[in-house]
């Protein structure tokens, strides 16, 4: 699939009508949806025919571009209703199987590696403090091969060092930086819209931990 | 929900050490065809516990899984049919998940589950 018909699909797609301002509820616009899929198919092979989780899927988009470039199986995980069933009639409307489970990330028990790639677009930390961290810190424990996952540019060493030290990656590279639009979601959005820096992530897990469930 | 994704799904109530596989209550069952990818099965058989597989496969009304499985049976076009078939094709789509130590029941909706916990469970 050519990067703009992906784009455009993923453009067609509901989203949410009330966003949560607790939850840092923005949509992932498909122009960055599209990029971190197709670079982590075409640069990595880590989509097609793997096991790919969405973190915080919200109306799916990211898990939802997973299996439009092939993943075998996508799993979107959410701690809110609305958007789950939102993320549902996106598949529905593509023709894709999309699981999703409603649950807190922090406290999800799933079986080590038995993800292959997460990719997620996590709330950023700025209203729930470490909000991004525990995304990351999850995605570390459950996936076996690779996660992509969108972070602000000002708290990049803060995750580097966490994720290399505490949060065993074995790597964590910046691929990319890029500018989010986020536009005049909640009241108390002065601007029309503002652009925000965030740093496109690949980590790397490292497999040689204990297993554990 | 797929028996795939059940079959990594842990009860997440706080102190729960057996909480694997949730027990699966039945009220809606859909079958939904997909394309078999012999690869996927091939690297899929390795990491599925194959017990929590049958028993959930057969709770939905699917009772071709041989009780034990080896890698060798991957050779077999039957085999790997019926493989995919329960792992890929058979959606859980209103019931219950249900924690094995405690009897919490987590809702399915739509294929749904919901799992989020009470403030005790956490």
């Amino acid at each position: 699939m050519k990067l703009k018909q992906l784009d455009g699909l993923l453009g067609s797609l509901q989203q949410s009508e009330n966003p949560k301002i607790e939850l840092e509820q923005y949509p992932t616009g498909p122009h960055i949806a599209s990029r971190l899929l197709y670079t982590a198919e075409n640069s990595f092979g880590d989509v097609s025919d793997k096991v790919v989780a969405d973190f915080g899927c919200g109306c799916g988009t990211l898990g939802l571009a997973a299996g439009l470039l092939g993943a075998e199986h996508v799993i979107g995980f959410d701690i809110a209703a609305e958007s789950i069933e939102i993320a549902s009639l996106n598949a529905d409307e593509l023709e894709l199987d999309m699981d999703f489970i409603q649950c807190d990330i922090r406290n999800l028990r799933l079986s080590d590696r038995a993800i292959d790639t997460v990719v997620m677009n996590p709330p950023f930390g700025t209203r729930k403090k470490g909000a991004d961290m525990d995304f990351l810190s999850m995605a570390l424990k459950v996936a076996s091969g690779a996660i992509y996952s969108l972070h602000k540019t000002t708290t990049r060493d803060h995750i580097k060092r966490t994720a290399l030290r505490e949060y065993n990656a074995s790597t964590a590279e910046v691929l990319c930086e890029l500018h989010f639009d986020v536009p005049q979601l909640y009241k108390f959005h002065k601007k029309k819209e503002v652009d925000v820096a965030v740093d496109l992530w690949r980590f790397v897990p490292n497999n040689n931990r204990p297993k554990h469930l | 929900m797929r028996l795939l994704t059940h079959n990594m799904l842990s009860s997440n109530i706080k102190g729960v050490t057996n909480g694997f596989p949730l027990r699966i209550e039945v009220e809606k069952v859909v079958e939904k065809e997909v394309d078999l990818n012999m690869d996927f099965l091939r690297n899929m058989f390795a990491k599925i516990e194959w017990k929590a597989l049958v028993e959930a496969s057969r709770t939905m009304g699917y009772s071709e899984l041989p009780d034990d499985a080896e890698s060798s049976m991957l050779d077999s076009d039957e085999f790997l049919r019926k493989f995919h078939h329960a792992l890929l094709e058979l959606h859980l789509e209103e019931g219950a998940l249900v924690c094995p130590e405690t009897g919490r029941k987590f809702p399915v909706n739509k294929g749904i589950p919901n799992m989020l916990l009470h403030e005790d469970e956490v």
